[in-house]
């Protein structure tokens, strides 16, 4: 047994899942870290916290490193005297790279650096896409981030009210599909707004995610308040003869990916035309027709048939704005703002659109108000005005769910007067 | 107004509030400088923390700005 008795952690062990448990024992055996009694003390927090079913961390503190609000965040135990070892126990947000593509070599050096000044213990990855370190003292940070800007050139990430972390998918790197380079963009918009990452700006927290295709393999539709889909806006190019190669069985639909089992033979009319959404495909038996107007990017044919349907060639993103997940309200998807925007170095248009939209929410956002809930609250309309935008077909969501149009008197030939006071004689409110 | 103006207006308010008050939003920033845009206001308040006038308070979700030293301090997070 370690240092404390932690009989219900032990149950989450026992599963066929790798556990977070034995990893922290294991780190705690291995004893190279430099805070000797973090992982123990850690794992007599967490039980404490499921005997008395309420945290046992108190809520954020004082800590970071010089010229930086972000990229630290203070965590404090409740029960310093139980728990010395984590009485501060820091979280450190490393900047990923782009993809997360890392060398060994690279990993080993940042796991080392993180032993020397911390528990050890690392998430791989935080949500947002941050390499997180998971414990330190604060008169470690400093020499931390010493080592690590200068020794490893790896930057901290974002948190609090700042821009977080940048995100993309694998993009062009692995990915057929990928209709924009991720990784530059990702890049580039991360080098451009580092004012933004490192110190406070915003009402509350900003996220960028860069798909390179709407599969959408970082989320960026659910995850970001702007979130940058990749688009073509030219027509799918069809091989004929690739289409009655995975008809007649020469080809494995979707690569190959569902052939564990015998679904019988590939059904074109079934599992092709007749899913896809806007019923924008036909096939006769010897040809496949798309008609291009009516596709909503869905990826399912693509992705059924990748050797015979491949994306257009002219290339760039959609632009949505508004995801978050649920604090007032509910969660909350992207809405699409900018069908289609030019995604090629130095990314001048998506700048120009980003910087609006910042200074619309710095003015008119509340505390902690996420930029998808301004634009609820603001409407919509207001939204495309500060953008700079006109309305179009492509941002309605649900036609006819909500029906009114409110005109501006300036959109209205010879306007309009209203009587307020008159309306109200007969309109209670 | 000035900086120079300003990071003393800053300092004045908050002098004035720290009792009831020790943490701030960044838009609490803007109202005490309704004249300058909020860009400029966000650009001098984080000078102020480089200049250690001010310093930066963080849950993890949302950052709070206040008077270096002012409300509970880091030494005093293992006292009862």
């Amino acid at each position: 047994m370690g240092k404390h008795n932690t009989p219900m952690l032990d149950e989450l062990e026992k599963g066929p899942w790798p556990s977070f448990v034995s990893d922290i024992k294991q780190q705690a055996e291995k004893g190279k870290h430099i805070l000797k009694d973090a992982p123990e003390d850690l794992l007599g927090v967490m039980e404490l916290s499921y005997v008395d079913k309420v945290t046992h961390w108190k809520h954020g503190g004082i800590v970071g490193v010089f010229g930086y609000g972000g990229g630290i965040i203070g965590r404090y135990c409740d029960q310093p005297k139980m728990f010395p070892g984590v009485a501060h126990f820091h979280t450190v947000r490393v900047n990923q790279p782009s993809s997360k593509f890392y060398t060994a070599k690279y990993l080993r050096s940042l796991c080392d650096l993180w032993e020397h000044h911390g528990s050890g213990l690392t998430n791989m990855h935080g949500s947002t896409g941050d390499i997180v370190f998971l414990g330190t003292t604060t008169d470690h940070l400093e020499p931390l981030f010493f080592e690590m800007t200068h020794e490893l050139h790896q930057d901290l990430g974002g948190s609090g009210s700042n821009l977080r972390t940048p995100e993309c998918c694998l993009g062009q790197s692995r990915c057929e599909f990928a209709c924009y380079d991720t990784q530059e963009a990702c890049d580039n918009l991360t080098h451009e707004y580092q004012d933004e990452l490192h110190r406070p700006a915003f009402p509350y927290k900003f996220k960028f995610k860069f798909d390179g295709c709407p599969n959408g393999c970082v989320a960026s539709i659910a995850r970001s308040d702007m979130s940058f889909i990749g688009t073509w806006r030219d027509d799918i190019r069809i091989d004929q003869a690739a289409v009655k190669a995975y008809v007649g069985g020469e080809f494995a639909p979707n690569a190959g990916a569902y052939s564990g089992r015998d679904w019988g033979k590939f059904d074109i009319q079934k599992e092709v035309v007749d899913l896809c959404p806007t019923g924008c495909m036909r096939w006769d038996g010897s040809k496949l027709e798309i008609n291009n107007r009516e596709c909503v990017r869905c990826m399912h044919c693509l992705n059924v048939m990748p050797r015979a349907l491949r994306k257009g060639l002219e290339t760039g993103a959609s632009i949505l704005f508004g995801a978050k997940a649920p604090i007032l309200e509910g969660a909350q998807m992207s809405t699409l703002t900018v069908p289609f925007l030019p995604m090629e170095s130095p990314f001048s248009e998506a700048k120009e659109l980003i910087e609006k939209v910042w200074d619309w929410w710095m003015e008119e956002g509340k505390n902690r108000e996420r930029l998808g809930e301004l634009i609820q609250r603001k409407s919509f309309q207001e939204f495309l005005r500060v953008c700079e935008l006109d309305p179009d077909p492509r941002m309605v969501d649900e036609p006819r769910s909500n029906p009114y149009i409110f005109w501006k008197e300036e959109e209205v030939e010879g306007g309009w007067t209203r009587d307020i006071e008159a309306f109200r004689a007969k309109h209670q409110r | 107004m000035t900086e120079e103006e300003a990071k003393k207006l800053i300092l004045e308010t908050l002098q004035g509030k720290s009792k009831a008050k020790s943490k701030f939003y960044l838009k609490d920033f803007y109202a005490m400088i309704p004249d300058m845009k909020a860009r400029e206001v966000k650009n001098i308040v984080n000078r102020m923390v480089s200049e250690g006038l001010l310093e930066y308070w963080s849950s993890g979700s949302t950052t709070l700005i206040g008077l270096k030293g002012m409300g509970k301090q880091h030494g005093e997070e293992d006292e009862a």
